[in-house]
């Protein structure tokens, strides 16, 4: 299932809120970003799952999909949810893992400049197949769309009005924390909680009820939330 | 099933709300009482007694002691759950500072503003909110009424009920007949009847393989019909017979002495006949004067009823638009009504309704699917806005995910029902 190629397409011909749309990274100054990752992660010829997974073959595939790596529940879940890596989910993900998956073991705080992210896209698309052999593969690296508007992070919400739009979750969620089949939301770090309801709007997650649930709450409806679940006691 | 620690806390405190129940009146405090403490009226209960922190006296009038859910009772048939993981104690709510008083209401006085009790007395309320779920419609089945009950049991209300059905299926002889008499729209859980079936085919694979499912369905199509029919196909193949409205489905009398069902003209004999009559709001409602027809139509900004402003009504007793009769729609219904309710009596905030229902369902082991959609007040009804569906085809992987989800909301709705 190829979610997110979609919502690039969309994005980018209707948005184009980044400047970059057609800017490729640079294999060789990702290799130096890639040092970065080299303390978890093995990529090129026999490389093995280390406290990471390997990264060859990455681009195309479903993620947390080695049947030989110990995956964390979350990215497990984001996997069999249909998550993909491409550039543009990879992108998001670099930037901040826990946007794409809040309880991934990939203990990284993310690259926040976009141009070192593209640079190490563009060095990991070379240990997966050739764009070149194959024609409608990704292309090596595209802009995204799953940039926040810092203002967004900004926003201070209201835990009144979240106190009233949490019980909309706590229908599934439990409010003691509990997560077997569906994960906890209490006591979250307000910036985390933000960045996963507005990638499960913008669908760079793809959970299909918290889509439908997230794609109706508006940017202050989302912080009050945050604001709520920060605080909320056991 | 052993007692875990919330449960032996819920039974204590359920006997100390039994001592103080009966009706201390709190001076002054605007007075709210419930009638049915199911999925929509042990909500609303817990919400305002919580949320206006001692600032509202709420009363819940319940008669049963133990809350069976019809949610999972289908996995109880098919052996994934003990009767006793479906029953649920007051004890959270009474814990909660809700009155809980176990009787009847057996009568509304919108004048007086009172409800009257079975056992003798009446309780004065400033807002009344009826959530009493379903009864059956008389002679909607040719041949069954409720004193056929027991032979011909419906199981759509959980407990006794449910428990009765188990065990007739269990004593069905080898390659017997399971008979299903399916509802006509709207009903109580679109998908509850095809969940059963599916549960019962898993039963009767495990014991008793060269038995037969009947289905005999007055509608043409019904709920998650593809993927239901899908996983029929995969896991039970050749075991269920669904008999839709174009071959005579919907043409059907059932004789309950003799067990017999027939369908459009053609009689057979069957060892179990699961019958599930057409639905109208809990009697109650009907009491109440609040219906027009079969259900009580409301307002979809705060659930309150066309017929009386001060009587809200919950969950599948109402008739509010698009929203199905679940579990999980009487439990949002329930929230947006409280902060209205609450909002009404003591001027706290109210905030715009905003509703929502997803509908998992139980196939075979591990293979769940699931329906839902989100929902917002207009000024004809509660109008849908957005939704999703199970795909036929998902992978095992998929599926199994989709079934421990459902796990997860069936712990959280019912804590958040009954605290
Ligand atoms: C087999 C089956 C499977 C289902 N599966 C699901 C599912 O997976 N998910 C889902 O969301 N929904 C499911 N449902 C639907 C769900 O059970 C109902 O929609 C839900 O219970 C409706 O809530 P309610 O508050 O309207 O009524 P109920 O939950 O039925 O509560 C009504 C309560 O009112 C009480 N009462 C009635 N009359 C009076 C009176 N006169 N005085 C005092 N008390 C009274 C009753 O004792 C009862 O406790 C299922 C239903 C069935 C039958």
């Amino acid at each position: 299932m190829r979610v997110f190629g979609i919502i690039f397409g969309v994005a980018a011909s209707v948005i184009s809120t980044v400047a970059v749309a057609d800017k490729f990274g640079d294999p060789a100054a990702g290799e130096k970003v890639y040092r970065q990752c080299k303390s978890c992660h093995q990529v090129g010829d026999g490389a093995k799952h280390r406290i990471g997974p390997q990264l060859n073959g990455l681009f195309g595939r479903q993620a947390a999909s080695h049947d030989d790596f110990r995956y964390s529940k979350a990215l497990m879940r984001a996997g069999t949810g249909g998550l993909e890596w491409h550039a543009d989910t990879l992108d998001a993900f670099l930037e901040n893992p826990k946007a794409i998956a809040s309880g991934t073991r990939m203990s990284f705080r993310g690259l926040k400049n976009p141009q070192e992210r593209l640079d190490l896209i563009a060095y990991l698309r070379v240990f997966s197949d050739s764009p070149a052999n194959i024609p409608e593969a990704d292309p090596t690296a595209s802009p995204t769309d799953h940039d926040i508007d810092p203002a967004i992070l900004a926003l201070k919400g209201d835990p009144e009005y979240g106190e009233y739009l949490s019980s909309e979750c706590t229908t599934c969620h439990q409010t003691s924390g509990g997560d077997d089949g569906i994960p906890s939301i209490v006591l979250w770090p307000e910036e985390d909680f933000v960045l996963a309801m507005h990638a499960y709007k913008n669908k760079n997650r793809s959970h299909p009820v918290m889509q439908m649930m997230a794609g109706r709450l508006n940017a202050e409806e989302i912080a009050a939330l945050a604001a709520y679940f920060a605080v909320l006691e056991e | 099933m052993t007692l875990n620690r919330r449960q032996f806390i819920g039974t204590s405190a359920a006997m100390a709300a039994a001592l103080s129940a009966p009706m201390v009146k709190a001076q002054g405090k605007p007075r709210v009482v419930v009638v049915g403490g199911g999925a929509g009226g042990a909500t609303a209960a817990r919400y305002l007694a919580k949320d206006s922190k001692g600032g509202i006296d709420v009363t819940l009038i319940e008669p049963t002691r133990k809350y069976y859910t019809c949610f999972f009772s289908n996995l109880y048939l098919g052996g994934f759950k003990e009767i006793e993981d479906i029953g649920h104690s007051y004890g959270g709510l009474a814990a909660g500072g809700v009155n809980v008083v176990h009787d009847w209401a057996i009568g509304v006085d919108r004048d007086a503003k009172t409800v009257t009790l079975a056992g003798g007395g009446s309780v004065p309320y400033d807002k009344l909110i009826l959530s009493p779920g379903i009864d059956f419609v008389e002679g909607a089945v040719e041949g069954w009424g409720l004193s056929a009950q027991n032979a011909m049991p419906h199981a759509y209300k959980a407990g006794s009920q449910s428990e009765l059905l188990k065990a007739q299926l269990m004593a069905m002889p080898e390659g017997g007949t399971f008979a299903m008499i399916a509802p006509p729209n709207p009903y109580r859980c679109p998908p509850g009847p095809y969940e059963r079936v599916s549960m019962v085919a898993h039963f009767l694979k495990q014991n008793n393989p060269t038995a037969k499912i009947i289905v005999a369905d007055p509608k043409p199509k019904f709920s998650k019909m593809a993927l239901f029919q899908e996983g029929w196909a995969n896991h039970y193949d050749g075991m269920v017979d669904w008999i839709g409205e174009d071959f005579g489905g919907g043409n059907v009398s059932v004789d309950p002495n003799a067990m017999t069902v027939t369908i459009d003209g053609e009689e057979t004999k069957v060892d179990v006949c699961n019958v599930i009559p057409a639905m109208k709001a809990g009697r109650i409602a009907d009491l109440a004067g609040v219906t027009d027809g079969n259900w009580a139509p409301v307002n979809a900004t705060d659930m309150s009823t066309k017929a009386d402003a001060d009587i809200y009504v919950l969950g599948d007793a109402s008739s509010q638009g698009d929203m199905p009769k679940s579990g999980y729609s009487a439990n949002s219904q329930a929230k947006v009504c409280a902060n209205a309710v609450r909002g009404a009596l003591t001027g706290s905030k109210v905030f715009p309704a905003k509703f929502a229902n997803t509908c998992w369902s139980l196939i075979a082991p591990n293979d769940g699917v699931k329906v839902g959609a989100t929902y917002e007040a207009t000024p004809e009804k509660i109008a849908k806005v957005d939704g999703f569906i199970s795909q036929t085809g998902e992978s095992a992987d998929l599926r199994k995910a989709t079934y421990e989800e459902s796990e997860g909301w069936y712990t959280g709705i019912t804590s958040d029902m009954l605290g």
